[in-house]
């Protein structure tokens, strides 16, 4: 065939088509590059955490030792009558009455009196604290900043010690700890399940096994899916206006208790885990949904031909099929609603608060509402405990949603085996 | 004498089913009830809103001072604060989330895809609040070393915005990449079979065959990011202005809500109604991306069918 | 005339029906694997200019991925691998200095399912032409590859429609057409009327007749009628108790149908098995 072609021939041609690889090549290159990206932002958020939970700090005593006794410089030097007897000169009747109440101080140890002393008596502050990384990179302006404060001191601190997690909400950030938080959390999590799993289910249940193809039944479906795409502060408005406001005889607890009503009010753990379990109930229906969908018809058809009922067919047949699958998609739903701040704060979560739940009427505050609280104060030491409170939300989290995978893998091994 | 001839295949009436199917349909109805009461919340609200004094429709949808101590009550600043942290969301989002999309979908092989998709699940089941942290604590330092102190904020939009769209990048690569994998491998053999190159063929083949998802996907992104509120709360800033410097502080509409319900705010104040109002218009601004964005992926799988 | 299954085919009339042609591609034992089944074995066969070449077989045979090995669209398979060599004019395709970009322009391809892009009919046909840097008047080519494809009456008035709204057999023309755009050598052809009704098939086979003129033609056929009808030599491919591919027999057409030299072939052709 020697028509003259319109194409490029010979050289010509395998120039072109090496233009165009390379152009490729480019492209791809960019693309792997985004996707490093990607990765590398996860990295740096991480890193960037880890780097505010240790670090040094200039603190500056407000009654240093060596002003409450003579000749003593520190702490240890004390011995145990020199800190009785500190204890119960600068404390307030109040306070020192509270502290013997809860163990009397002839009974404590001396590493207890010397962390009384040092919290009620001495009281450090914090004057700035440092990352990790300028901790170890501009000790010269950290010996300038604490030279400029006399009577200042250098420490090197951990903020996540384990005393950190059992301690109690505190306005001073250097014994505050996210026990309170992190009851508030577990409580409110544990409405918010028994809340959304079953109606969840059920509502799941009925959409993929008993509801005919109805105009009915479509606006449902398109109705889920916008509640499961709609803002998370909007629940947080609804939970406001009904479960904390028109619902508050039964969200207090007044009902129950009639005569207590003196302080109560709607805004207590049961309004935010109802509020929460709105949220995630979407999230748990499409994904139920999904997993019913996933049954073989042939399971369901083997069973009606024996002539079960309908519900006999989904209990005995379509629910075990799918539960592995439900229960891994409820636990990571649940993870979504330990991480949620914006509709717990709308309904009234406490700011303060360090007295522990003991309740669904009680008031409450979360884990990510803490953090909330400590990232929004400039002052040095919240930022970093703010920063080791992420980090245990982080691994709660992480322990959660491994939960959820390990159990899906046993789950389905079993199946595997039961063949 | 029996009237009614009896056979064994007589229908019983099992009371127990229909209850329990009953009950079903009544936990489904659930969901209708939420919208419902969703809705009827914050027109209810926005009613008592709107009947306040101080307040007028003109001057909430065109004002562009909000300042309720002075009796100004315009919705603009706040609204424009919500869409430009909103833009800049989806400028990270997008074409980062497009890229790793077609790089999964097109390239990657199975070993590399078990690497990217676990970060990308990670990276999407980070709570909001952290990313909120991560914006104050790391990015607007690093925004005002890079450009300066007097040019960047303590509070700005550009670092909440970024923030936001490294927030709203795992959705948007995920749907991009079920996107434009659901494009049929017949096309794609095509494109080859004519000599194209795997560029051309995912540039020019696959992505405009995919553009109904995406273009859904970049919906569902920009409502995301919308309705977000944590990181703007903490990052963007905590005062209503109107300004169209990124490197200012601005609050948005979500910022707004919850720093006011989160302080002490009596039920019967236009403080308190001005948030179900301001929540009415979040509600009709996401509520119509969802819409479009189903509208569009539900259009789009029929062709192909 | 033995009865002994042979696995390789005797030299005997094919070679002088062929000692005239130019043998444009030339498969010399050709052996295809996936991972580590083999696919199709030894196979060699050459296949004669601007005439129509059809493989035939019972499925499973590997006639379809001999047939893409031609163009190098194996490669997109990660599992396969090939030994043995292909010859395209003389060159060696599977030499490593070959760009399959290149090859491809030059051995096109039409599939089963016709796979039209969602563009409209013009953009269909420009696209190949424009990636591969086609110089000169575009409208006029997509008329001349219209009119070859015996599409263009049917469509002139339409072209800014997507080529999705056309029939089967209509859009299958048009991936005809689109392929003819970049003017290749070979077209090969993988069961091309399979998905398509009898007349549009009729279409597609008159089609077929036409375009040899210009283009050498493999067609991969399950329906022998369409092979006698349209092919000028026609293989045979079959497969063994492995489940691995072979070439049975290859000869002209006319003599294979009415002379199979062996039994297995006769069998197939007589419908004995699918």
């Amino acid at each position: 065939m020697d028509i003259t072609t319109h194409f490029p021939t010979g050289k010509i041609a395998h120039e072109r088509a090496m233009r165009r690889k390379r152009i490729g090549y480019v492209w791809q290159i960019l693309f792997i590059f985004a996707t490093v990206i990607a990765i590398l932002f996860l990295a740096i958020l991480l890193v960037s955490i880890i780097d505010s939970v240790f670090g040094y700090a200039v603190m500056a005593d407000t009654l240093p030792v060596p002003t409450l006794i003579e000749g003593r410089e520190s702490l240890d030097e004390l011995t145990r009558p020199e800190l009785e007897s500190l204890l119960k000169e600068n404390l307030s009747r109040g306070m020192l009455r509270k502290v013997t109440y809860d163990k009397a101080l002839e009974d404590r140890d001396g590493n207890d009196l010397k962390a009384l002393v040092e919290q009620y008596v001495i009281q450090p502050q914090v004057l700035r604290t440092w990352g990790l990384w300028a901790s170890l990179t501009e000790q010269e302006e950290i010996r300038k900043f604490a030279e400029e404060h006399p009577g200042s001191y250098i420490m090197f601190r951990n903020w996540m010690t384990p005393s950190f997690i059992i301690a109690a909400q505190s306005s001073n950030p250097l014994i505050a700890g996210i026990r309170t938080a992190f009851l508030g959390s577990m409580w409110v999590l544990l409405v918010t399940f028994l809340f959304s799993f079953p109606f969840g289910i059920g509502a799941a249940l009925y959409l993929e096994e008993y509801a005919r193809k109805t105009r009915l039944t479509k606006i449902m479906q398109l109705n889920i899916f916008n509640l499961s795409a709609i803002p998370s502060i909007i629940y947080g408005l609804l939970g406001l206006a009904f479960f904390v406001r028109v619902l508050e005889p039964f969200t207090s607890g007044a009902v129950f208790t009639a005569g207590e009503a003196a302080v109560a009010n709607g805004r207590t753990i049961l309004s935010g885990g109802l509020t929460l379990g709105l949220l995630v109930l979407p999230i748990i229906i499409i994904n139920t949904q999904e997993a019913i969908k996933a049954v073989p018809d042939s399971l369901r058809q083997s069973s009606f031909g024996l002539g079960a009922t309908k519900w006999q067919t989904i209990w005995h047949h379509v629910l075990p099929a799918s539960i592995g699958r439900i229960l891994t998609g409820a636990i990571l739903a649940m993870s979504r609603a330990l991480g949620e701040t914006a509709p717990l704060v709308v309904i009234g979560a406490s700011t303060f608060i360090s007295v522990d739940p003991t309740g669904v009427f009680s008031k409450f505050t979360t884990l990510p509402i803490q953090i909330y609280q400590w990232s929004a104060r400039p002052q040095g030491a919240y930022r970093n405990i703010a920063a080791a409170a992420i980090i245990s939300l982080l691994v709660l989290l992480l322990v959660v949603n491994s939960s959820a995978i390990i159990m899906r893998d046993r789950i389905t091994k079993k199946k595997r085996l039961e063949r | 004498m029996k009237s009614i001839q009896t056979h064994p295949f007589n229908k019983k009436l099992r009371i127990h089913e229909a209850f329990i199917e009953g009950a079903l349909f009544l936990f489904a109805l659930l969901s209708i009830a939420i919208t419902v009461s969703i809705v009827v919340i914050l027109l209810r609200e926005s009613l008592l809103f709107f009947e306040s004094d101080e307040v007028t429709i003109s001057g909430f949808l065109f004002g562009t001072k909000w300042q309720p101590m002075i009796g100004y009550f315009g919705i603009l600043p706040l609204l424009n604060a919500t869409l430009m942290t909103s833009l800049i969301a989806m400028i990270v989002a997008l074409p980062l989330g497009l890229a790793v999309g077609i790089y999964l979908s097109e390239y990657a092989d199975e070993q590399l895809k078990s690497v990217v998709k676990p970060v990308l699940e990670v990276l999407a089941g980070i709570p909001s609040i952290v990313y909120g942290y991560f914006a104050l604590t790391f990015m607007t330092p690093l925004l005002r070393s890079l450009f300066g102190d007097d040019v960047v904020q303590m509070y700005n939009m550009m670092s909440a915005g970024i923030v936001m769209g490294i927030l709203i990048l795992p959705l948007v690569a995920t749907m991009a990449e079920d996107a434009i994998a659901a494009v049929p491998v017949e096309l794609r053999l095509a494109s080859y079979a004519l000599g194209a190159t795997t560029l051309e063929t995912s540039i020019k083949v696959v992505v405009p065959a995919a553009l109904s998802g995406l273009s859904a996907t970049f919906l569902l992104g920009l409502s995301r990011a919308i309705g977000e509120t944590m990181i703007v709360a903490l990052a963007a800033g905590a005062g209503p202005k109107l300004t169209f410097n990124f490197f200012e502080g601005a609050e948005t509409i979500t910022g707004y809500i919850v720093r006011i319900s989160g302080g002490d705010v009596s039920y019967n104040s236009v403080d308190y109604t001005s948030i179900f109002a301001l929540g009415l218009i979040l509600f009709l601004m996401t509520f119509t991306l969802n819409m479009i964005s189903r509208e569009i992926s539900a259009r789009y799988q029929t062709e192909y069918e | 005339m033995t009865d002994i299954l042979q696995k390789i085919p005797e030299p005997g009339d094919v070679d002088q029906a062929m000692t005239d042609e130019k043998k444009i591609i030339s498969i010399d034992d050709v052996s295809i694997h996936y991972g580590a089944f083999k696919a199709v074995q030894n196979v060699s066969l050459d296949i004669a200019q601007n005439k129509v070449t059809a493989f035939i077989g019972p499925s499973g045979c590997g006639k379809s991925t001999v047939l893409r090995s031609i163009n190098r669209m194996n490669d997109l398979i990660p599992s396969a691998s090939i030994t043995g060599k292909i010859f395209f004019d003389g060159h060696d395709m599977y030499e490593s200095s070959v760009d399959p970009v290149l090859v491809r322009r030059e051995i096109g391809m039409v599939f089963q399912k016709p796979n039209p892009f969602p563009k409209s009919i013009y953009e269909n046909i420009a696209w190949g032409a424009r990636i591969h840097g086609f110089r000169g008047d575009m409208d006029e080519l997509v008329e001349t590859s219209l009119r070859q494809a015996a599409l263009w009456d049917e469509v002139k008035d339409k072209l800014k429609q997507s080529g999705l709204s056309l029939s089967g057999g209509q859009q299958q023309r048009l991936c005809i057409a689109r392929t003819i755009a970049v003017e290749p050598k070979i077209i090969l052809m993988d069961e091309p009327a399979s998905a398509l009704d009898p007349i549009a098939t009729g279409r597609i086979e008159e089609l077929i007749l036409e375009l040899k003129e210009d283009y050498t033609i493999i067609i991969v056929t399950h329906n022998m009628g369409q092979a006698s009808r349209v092919s000028d030599y026609t293989a045979f491919f079959m497969v063994d108790e492995n489940r691995s591919g072979y070439l049975q027999e290859f000869n002209i057409t006319e003599h294979l149908f009415l002379n199979p030299k062996h039994r297995r072939t006769e069998e197939y052709i007589s419908g004995k098995f699918g």
